[in-house]
């Protein structure tokens, strides 16, 4: 298994897990679009950028095309 | 040694990789995903087609081609890109429940738990059943596959499938005990529900919704190759308008694995399955013209309805623009970080505009990456 933090929360997930998915074990949303609404992924490959996140602090990460690794602090706005 | 390059690793780019092994080319593969097998396998590259995984291809993941700079020197390039999902706007479908179709199986495939979930299954095409099938095999409670084709259209497909026994079996065991309703779709999503034509309102956890798919055109048409309605043109021999370049796949797995392995093996011996894609593309044909979009569909799209999910434009602030660049320029629809790839298709579809034509890089990255490129 595999340790990381969602905003703080830690988590264990199996590996091979997407980022994007230890997000959603924790949280539905993602980010807040342009006029503040909560989004979440859409596509799941890597094409509509919703799922976008913060990772060991490199913002706008694509989340559901990297697999988590251990002790990744991922965090939401 | 001629040196080929194969963009894509799905089951086209696979075929194509593989088959240019054998025919004793230098290969190098290519994908932006993790893990090899494209939307369909994921990683999971079913047993039967492991032979493809021939240890002389040079595999790299992980790598997004942008633009032409970044493109290791080849002789002759297959671009085997794939297709995504069409997304039409709905009231709420911007919402964190909604998701697409194959994105929802996408996650799961990526550790989403979804046993005990309440899933909705909506849109069109024959990956709702495929989606619908996973995610229930993974403990989900499906409680409707909503697909906007008519009924009538449906039965005469399902009747034809008589003539595929293979198909027809794996539709039924797919289909065995999912409710699957045509003539229903999607009006609007609320949080926790959505209101389906023809059903009312049903409460679900998530909504998975995707109205067909569209094939990834940009990195074609970015490195010159012609593309019409939708699609990358090519001759028998798989060969784009540009010589040296190729274009595979985005048909069924069927049609994909053959037109990977025409363009692998190159003219001599890939003439050998030109009879067989032929008859791959009869049926992808069937699918579409089954699954055509209705026309009731362009009515679902509000003008409050927000199109471009990175700028928040609604759809009543484009549809005073005769196209797309002009909707671009005045309501920045499309120049978000997606760069048009969601809105694009949808507003091709609802208001007939062909999508913008690209500009490198087809995919937003850092400065950094930039001028990584350039040693
Ligand atoms: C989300 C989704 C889910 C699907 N699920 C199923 C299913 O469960 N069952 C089924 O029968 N069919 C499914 N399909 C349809 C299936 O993809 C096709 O039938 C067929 O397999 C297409 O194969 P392909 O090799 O042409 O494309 P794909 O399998 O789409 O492979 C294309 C590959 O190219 C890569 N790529 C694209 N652009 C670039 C770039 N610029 N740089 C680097 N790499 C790039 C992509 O990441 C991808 O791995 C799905 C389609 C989608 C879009
Ligand atoms: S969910 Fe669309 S890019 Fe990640």
């Amino acid at each position: 298994m595999i340790p990381v933090t969602v905003n703080g929360t830690p988590l264990t997930v199996p590996p091979g897990t997407t980022v994007a998915a230890a997000v959603m074990r924790i949280q539905p949303a993602f980010r807040r679009s342009v006029t503040g609404e909560s989004r979440g992924p859409l596509c799941g490959m890597g094409i509509c950028m919703e799922c976008r996140v913060t990772l060991n602090g490199h913002p706008h990460e694509r989340s559901c095309q990297l697999l988590c690794a251990a002790g990744m602090e991922i965090t939401t706005p | 040694m001629t040196r080929t390059l194969v963009i894509g690793g799905g089951p086209a780019g696979l075929a194509a990789a593989w088959a240019a092994a054998q025919s004793g080319q230098a290969v190098t593969l290519l994908d932006d995903n993790p893990a090899l097998g494209g939307q369909i396998w994921r990683g999971d590259i079913p047993a039967r087609y492991r032979r493809f995984l021939d240890p002389r291809i040079t595999v790299q993941t992980g790598v997004q081609i942008h633009s032409a700079s970044q493109l290791p020197p080849a002789d002759r390039i297959i671009l085997a890109t794939g297709t995504r999902e069409l997304f039409l706007p709905f009231p709420g479908w911007t919402l964190p429940h909604v998701l697409g179709a194959g994105g929802l199986q996408a996650l799961v495939k990526g550790g989403l738990p979804i046993a005990g979930k309440r899933v909705v299954v909506a849109g069109s095409g024959p990956l709702l059943l495929a989606v619908a099938a996973y995610l229930r095999r993974r403990g989900a409670k499906i409680l409707l596959v909503a697909e906007q084709a008519p009924y009538p259209r449906i039965a005469a497909f399902t009747r034809g499938l008589w003539r595929h026994p293979a198909k027809l079996l794996e539709a039924a065991q797919l289909g065995f005990g999912l409710r699957y309703r045509p003539d229903s779709w999607p009006l609007r999503a609320d949080p926790g529900s959505v209101t389906l034509q023809g059903h009312g309102v049903l409460r679900c956890d998530y909504l998975a919704c995707g109205f067909g798919l569209v094939v990834n055109t940009e990195l074609p048409e970015l490195l010159g190759c012609r593309v019409e309605n939708g699609r990358v043109l090519t001759d028998a021999d798989q060969r784009t308008t540009v010589p040296h370049i190729f274009f595979a796949g985005a048909g069924s797995v069927d049609r994909s694995l053959l037109e990977g392995q025409i363009a692998g093996f190159g003219p001599e011996r890939g003439r050998a399955l030109h009879a067989a894609r032929a008859a791959a593309v009869a049926f992808d044909r069937c699918i579409d013209i089954a699954f055509a979009l209705r026309s009731e569909l362009l009515s679902l799209t509000t003008p409050e309805t927000i199109v471009c999910r990175c700028e928040d434009v609604p759809f009543g602030a484009i549809w005073p623009h005769r196209d797309w660049r002009s909707a671009k320029l005045q309501t920045r629809c499309g120049m978000g970080p997606c760069q048009g790839r969601i809105c694009g298709p949808a507003l091709a579809h609802l208001c007939g505009w062909p999508a913008a034509s690209v500009r490198p890089p087809i995919f937003p990255t850092r400065l950094e990456n930039l001028l990584d490129l350039r040693d």
